[in-house]
């Protein structure tokens, strides 16, 4: 098990070591859904699922 | 004094602002507004916030939740007319146009030949933008006439109905940044430079961020921005011009900070609570809405 940083919320996020590219998972602390986009090393980033309407 | 903080996602900028609030000691409730139900009739579950923080990531959620909470008589931050017009790139340049605060040269159009029309009358190159939208997504820099041919058919065929108003922006050709200040009440409290190669300098799109000394321009334009939209705590985004001028370009009403606390050394989230809680003490001691702080009032 790997452990990386969210990068919505900084929170710890434990990653399988049998994780795929492409695979979603969910951050324990803030519920943010984020995409592995490389496993060596694991790089995540937020999944692709921003709504029309999303923004600040 | 109790708060509630409305949201539907927890980024970084919501924990900081509720570690603001435990800082300061303040009882609070995160409410998700996708759990959210808003009886009509009775408003009584709400009536026990004496001011909600809207930190909803949807605008659509958010405006229609603080039509209600305004509809009520509960104090939000922002309220729901700084939500309707900042929401609405259209509305935000009509606001701003109406307070005389400079911005880019703005046409809208309804159909696809209208729209030709008033991208050649500006000139080449325009900046197509949704009229909902933000984090620099979906914008379009039309170099030429083939171009604008083809991006506005897509929209028009691929996008939703509310894609075939065109609102069509005079390319600025600014240096490779653009500029953010960030207003809480009527206070420019900070501002940054958002350097990027890239035309969309959006820190959501990778720009990045320094440090912008306020001068009494800038300070100006930020304050008469957030004005014209209904004041409240808002992020202003602003462009320089060849001549080096400033034009206001967007208001943001759910303003993202992260990248912008270390290089300013402001607090952004605490100064954010601090306003909450004065618009709260505000309605607590002047009950009509007329009272509360420009900007907040329901």
């Amino acid at each position: 098990m790997e452990t990386v940083n969210c990068v919505e919320c900084a929170g710890e996020v434990e990653i399988a070591e049998d994780v795929m590219v492409g695979e979603i998972v969910e951050c324990p602390e803030c519920g943010a859904e984020l995409e592995v986009v490389s496993t060596h090393p694991i790089t995540i980033t937020l999944a692709p699922e921003v709504e029309e309407d999303w923004g600040e | 004094m109790r708060v509630g903080i409305l949201f539907s996602r927890i980024r970084l900028e919501e924990k900081l602002i509720v570690q603001a609030l435990d800082a300061r000691g303040v009882n609070y409730d995160m409410i998700d507004v996708r759990e959210a139900v808003f009886d009509l009739n009775d408003p009584s579950p709400w009536q026990q916030y004496d001011v909600i923080l809207e930190r909803c990531v949807s605008h659509s959620r958010a405006h229609a939740a603080l039509q209600i909470l305004g509809a009520w008589g509960i104090p939000c931050v922002n309220n729901a007319q700084v939500a309707q017009v900042c929401g609405s790139k259209l509305e935000t340049s009509l606001a701003l146009a109406a307070a005389g605060v400079p911005m880019p040269q703005v046409k809208i159009a309804t159909t696809e030949e209208a729209a030709l029309q008033a991208i050649e009358e500006i000139g080449y190159p325009v900046v197509l933008k949704p009229a909902v939208g933000s984090w620099g997504r979906l914008l379009a820099k039309v170099n030429d006439r083939e171009a604008a041919e083809a991006i506005l058919e897509h929209k028009s065929t691929l996008g939703s109905y509310q894609h075939s108003i065109f609102y069509i922006q005079e390319y600025i050709a600014k240096p490779d940044r653009d500029i953010r200040s960030f207003v809480v009440g009527d206070e420019t409290i900070c501002a940054i430079t958002r350097h990027s190669a890239h035309w969309i300098t959006n820190t959501a799109r990778g720009g990045s961020a320094e440090n912008c000394p306020i001068t009494p321009e800038l300070d100006r334009l930020s304050r008469a921005a957030a004005l014209a939209v209904g004041g409240g705590v808002v992020a202003v985004d602003l462009l320089e011009d060849g001549n080096g001028r400033l034009l206001v370009n967007e208001v943001n009403y759910t303003m993202e900070f992260r990248n912008s606390i270390a290089p300013t050394g402001v607090d952004i989230p605490g100064r954010i609570v601090d306003y909450l809680l004065q618009v709260g003490e505000a309605a607590a001691v002047w009950p009509a809405a007329t009272a509360v702080p420009h900007g907040a009032a329901a």
